[in-house]
């Protein structure tokens, strides 16, 4: 578990690296289990982040590893997905957890098939 | 940056669904040895840069201002079937981090409160957010030799409602925390038999 290599980053490289943008799509929300999956290969002159992002998700890849590989920031990594979402690069496989929407807008149990997948998953460790 | 992606043990291609279950307690309380005991990988660290007001921050802009703060947080992963992940994240419970959780951790199946015995009042804050946001745990003591416990004592230093569950574990061994994360399941399972039989 080395630091993140960001950390000591200037914010003038985290503007560079999302090409000025400052907002991922707000209709689009990337969850930290958002699983990713690169519909296409890194191209020639690619940025390079875009390219490892297409490398790193050759299989499903969840929106926090890949932001714990790059060594960067979730916030960043979900404006770079974002991107390459939009050109149609990658998918995104959300998250199926929740049963009905609970009424008073906090919590709400999840679906017990889900439960019931986990709980047997689990089992069978 | 490409030999750590050579190192990586991928998910299947099916992999379609994940899932969240979040390990909150003090420092030192065992949060990364218990996930690094079940998960697949070696656990991983990252960060989330958050607004005061409990925002992810998306915006460039605010990833070095003051209004904003980092919280970092490690976590490991289980592949459960051909298609639901579970994801384990390790997070401080201390009081100045709870503001992020509550967004940082939305849409999570549960959480496990693991404990100190010798150091019960760590947990207080982590247990009084739990319930206030209506998210389902349970309480975990990890074993570090300090003096035995009866539940009792236990329940009434956390002051813990009879329906949560209380363990004891062991967070280096794996059977033992994978019990733990079982115990939080037949947990939720139980709530929504409650629920049912309610309505
Ligand atoms: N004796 C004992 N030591 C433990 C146990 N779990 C963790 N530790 C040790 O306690 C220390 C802190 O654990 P760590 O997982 O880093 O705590 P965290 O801050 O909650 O992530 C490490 O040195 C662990 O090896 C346990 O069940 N028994
Ligand atoms: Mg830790």
């Amino acid at each position: 578990m080395s630091p993140a290599s960001h950390r000591d980053e200037s914010p003038d490289r985290l503007y560079t690296l999302t090409g000025g943008r400052t907002r991922s799509a707000p209709d689009a929300p990337f969850d930290l289990v958002t699983l990713v999956v690169a519909e296409s290969d890194p191209a020639p002159g690619m940025q390079s982040e875009h390219a490892a992002i297409l490398r790193l998700c050759r299989r499903p890849t969840a929106v926090v590893e890949v932001a714990a590989e790059l060594a960067l920031p979730v916030g960043i990594v979900r404006i770079l997905l974002a991107d390459l979402l939009g050109t149609g690069r990658i998918s995104a496989r959300h998250p199926r957890t929740s049963g009905p929407a609970d009424p008073s807008g906090s919590y709400s149990l999840p679906d017990p098939d889900i439960l019931e997948q986990v709980l047997v998953g689990l089992r069978n460790l | 940056m490409d030999s750590a992606i050579s190192e990586r043990t991928p998910l299947t291609s099916t992999a379609d669904n994940g899932l969240k279950i979040v390990i909150v307690g003090g420092f030192g309380v065992g949060k990364t040895t218990l996930v690094r005991s079940v998960s697949e990988i070696r656990p991983l660290n990252t960060e989330e840069t958050m607004t005061r007001a409990g925002e992810a921050v998306d915006d460039v802009a605010q990833v070095h201002t003051k209004t904003s703060t980092t919280v970092a947080f490690d976590f490991g992963r289980i592949t459960l079937d051909a298609h639901n992940v579970l994801y384990l994240f390790g997070a401080p419970g201390q009081e100045r981090f709870w503001f992020l959780w509550d967004r940082l951790f939305a849409g999570t199946l549960g959480a496990v409160v693991l404990v100190d015995t010798r150091r019960l009042a760590d947990s207080w804050y982590a247990i009084d957010r739990l319930e206030h946001h209506g998210m389902p745990f349970i309480v975990a003591c990890n074993d570090f030799g300090g003096p035995a416990h009866t539940e009792q004592e236990i329940r009434e230093a956390l002051d813990l409602a009879d329906h949560v569950p209380l363990v004891e574990c062991d967070a280096r061994d794996r059977s033992s925390s994978k019990y733990v994360l079982i115990t939080l399941v037949t947990h939720l399972q139980r709530l929504h038999a409650l629920r049912e039989t309610r309505t």
